[in-house]
């Protein structure tokens, strides 16, 4: 066999592999937005109808209380808490990555290492297995059931990821350009935005689209830590289509949809600099 | 346009000191280049003088301006870093106009400077270009724009060069020299070069673990060292130095072989004394090859060891006293190894170092 025929076989190949892998991990997804477009029978149905033959904007119609709904679900108060939530940790998280990046690559101060490897030690544990404290802690001072309660929560998981990954932007950029903009006529703060910040951008973004879907996502402490509209995110408002005997199906798959797409758009708006971000590319010359 | 003070400055990391309190005055446009081998303190001193260090112990002025506690951007000085330091996010003409934009020039004026700084540098064809874009040494130029379009009262220049090639080096260095006459300023350049520092320098100082060995114009530094240091780092090839005794008034190398003690120094040295001979290889010429062929001289014959023809020249090298020496043949012929040559040393030329401090007996 020459070497060119090798070569574009193996390349068959890993397009067929990279195909199968697709299917196995799109799959589900694909099941789950083509379902929120045809009724819970159709769903049910055996064998697997793929291709809705009914297509229908009826589920969605349904969560939000129109025509003959199965479950009246407050879908828009979900959103909203989840928009709420998910924003303001995120915006917070950036605040204290940034700041805490920052010290880490550009500082030297006491205890420096024990402390950031005490922040990566903390994402070993898992969330969950601190739900009960954190439950106790927030029924004492009444964060149960609030969004300031999940936003402080949030911000606390996202931090050292963030902090994690905006330290190793900076730490990429020559502490020169600082001292450049400092010698140019700029002030420490002044070197930072203009300088500094402009070229961590990328890995900024990134931080902040992985603090947000993060956030968006997360269900297992919402689901210990809300109760009400007042604080239940979207991921917990699934749960309301699950009754004693029943799972409407469809509602349920129309929800997903509506949690997916803001993060999809996010992710696409942000994707230049996601690609960069996760390359580490960019701050070269 | 400022003259800079050092006065017994003095830099600390923790515990360990690493500058001793030097000083230092600089004038009024004068060109100044600190050398010395890597770790002796001169980044230091210079990000001293910047602002960009926090200075331990002692004085520093600018313009008579007390600047110890003053931030780098009241210091009315502008850098060159050694990596450059580049906004790679800007265009060459917003790097070079960033300075004045954020002093907040009126954007006309801005326009007109920074232009005026790309026609002195040749950077005019590449102001939209990005960082990332240019070659070595047009970055080079461009954090010399950077640094000239501010019209501060002093330059600071960090090793510049060394990340350019042995050609663009040279060509560089010229263009540096060439700006300093174009754009007068005070100039404080740090180099671990010393040929760098012989070219531009109107006075070279001379540093070594933190202190300084000696100040003077390259001709001074070059013609006299104040110590066997100085007489080692500053000439290329570096100067010969041998162990040996004064007896007689002569000077006697571990092999016995004698010259005698030169005339200018004959007072300054005492029967007995532990010397080291100096003799720059520019010295030790082989008969009728020299450059330095009237005045006091003695012979010596040395076999050749290996000949390297650079030219003009060749450099020989030889064993004196049982120790590697360098010679130079000026106007060459070939030579083979293993030849024997009659070596005229100029005495006149030759220094001597108290073997114990390392000091030049002309100093004491
Ligand atoms: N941040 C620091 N902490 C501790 N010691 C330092 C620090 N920066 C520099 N030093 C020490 O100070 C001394 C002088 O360093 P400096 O950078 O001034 O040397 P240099 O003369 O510029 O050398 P080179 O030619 O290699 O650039 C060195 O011994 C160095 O190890
Ligand atoms: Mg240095």
């Amino acid at each position: 066999m020459s070497g060119a025929l090798k070569k574009r076989l193996s390349k068959i190949a890993t397009w067929i592999a990279t195909f199968l892998l697709m299917i196995v991990m799109g799959v589900p997804g694909l099941w789950v937005v083509l379902s929120a477009f045809r009724p819970n029978r159709e769903i049910m149905a055996k064998p697997a109808i793929w291709i809705p033959e009914n297509p229908t904007f009826s589920n969605f119609a349904a969560i939000f209380g129109f025509g003959d709904a199965q479950v009246a679900i407050p879908v828009l108060s979900y959103f909203t808490n989840s928009m709420i939530i998910a924003s303001t940790s995120t915006v917070i998280a950036l605040m204290i990555g940034m700041s805490g990046g920052y010290a880490f690559a550009r500082f030297r101060f006491r205890f420096k290492n024990s402390l950031f490897l005490g922040l990566m030690l903390s994402r070993a544990v898992p969330g969950i297995a601190l739900s009960l404290p954190v439950f106790m802690i927030w029924s004492k001072l009444g964060l149960i059931d609030a969004k300031l309660g999940m936003i402080i929560v949030y911000v606390a998981l996202n931090v050292p990821f963030t902090i994690w990954l905006i330290d190793g932007f900076f730490r990429q950029i020559p502490k020169e350009m600082n001292e450049a903009a400092q010698v140019d006529g700029c002030t420490r703060w002044q070197a930072f935005w203009r300088i500094e910040f402009p070229l961590a951008r990328s890995g900024i973004a990134a931080a902040g689209v992985f603090a947000f879907l993060t956030s968006w996502n997360e269900y297992a402490l919402a689901s210990q830590l809300t109760r009400s509209t007042d604080s239940k995110t979207l991921p917990v408002g699934l749960m309301d289509f699950t009754a004693q005997f029943t799972i409407d199906w469809a509602g349920m798959c129309a929800m997903a949809v509506i949690i997916i797409v803001p993060a999809l758009i996010l992710t696409f708006l942000v994707q230049k600099h996601l690609i960069a971000g996760l390359t580490f590319g960019g701050v070269k010359g | 346009m400022a003259s800079i003070n050092l006065n017994t400055v003095v830099k600390r990391y923790g515990k360990t000191e690493v500058v001793h309190g030097i000083n230092l005055d600089i004038a009024h446009n004068e060109f100044v280049v600190l050398v010395g081998p890597s770790g002796c303190g001169k980044s230091t001193t210079l990000r001293m003088i910047a602002g960009l260090e926090d200075i331990s112990g002692g004085e520093i002025r600018i313009g008579d301006v007390l600047v110890n506690d003053l931030p780098p951007r009241k210091r009315n000085i502008s850098m060159v870093f050694q990596n450059y330091a580049l906004y790679p996010h800007m265009s060459v003409r917003e790097n070079l106009g960033f300075g004045l934009k954020i002093a907040k020039r009126p954007p006309d004026e801005i326009v007109r400077r920074v232009d005026e700084a790309a026609d002195i540098l040749g950077l005019t064809e590449l102001m939209e270009r990005t960082p990332a874009e240019l070659s070595g040494g047009q970055r080079q130029r461009v954090a010399m724009g950077r640094a000239i379009v501010r019209q501060p009262g002093a330059f600071l220049f960090d090793e510049p060069l060394s990340n350019l090639d042995a050609k663009l080096r040279v060509q560089m260095r010229t263009e540096i020299k060439k700006l300093h006459q174009k754009v007068k300023t005070t100039v404080v350049y740090v180099t671990h070069d010393q040929v760098e520092a012989m070219t531009l320098a109107d006075r070279i100082v001379v540093m070594k673990d933190g202190h300084i060995e000696q100040v003077g114009t390259p001709m001074e530094v070059f013609n006299h060292p104040v110590n066997t240091f100085v007489a080692s780092f500053i000439g290329s090839p570096p100067m010969n130095l041998v162990p040996a005794r004064i007896a007689g008034g002569e000077v006697v190398l571990a092999d016995d072989t004698r010259l005698p003690v030169p005339g200018r120094l004959a007072g300054r040295v005492t029967d007995g004394q532990e010397v080291i001979l100096g003799i720059r290889p520019d010295d030790m010429t082989p008969v009728g090859h020299g450059i330095h062929d009237s005045g006091e001289g003695a012979m010596l014959s040395l076999p050749v060891e290996l000949a390297e023809l650079l030219g003009t020249e060749t450099l020989i090298y030889t064993r004196l006293a049982g120790q590697e020496a360098q010679g130079k043949m000026f106007d060459p012929r070939d030579v083979e190894p293993g030849e024997v040559l009659e070596f005229r040393v100029a005495l006149d030329k030759v220094h001597l170092f108290d073997a114990g401090t390392g000091r030049s007996v002309r100093l004491d």
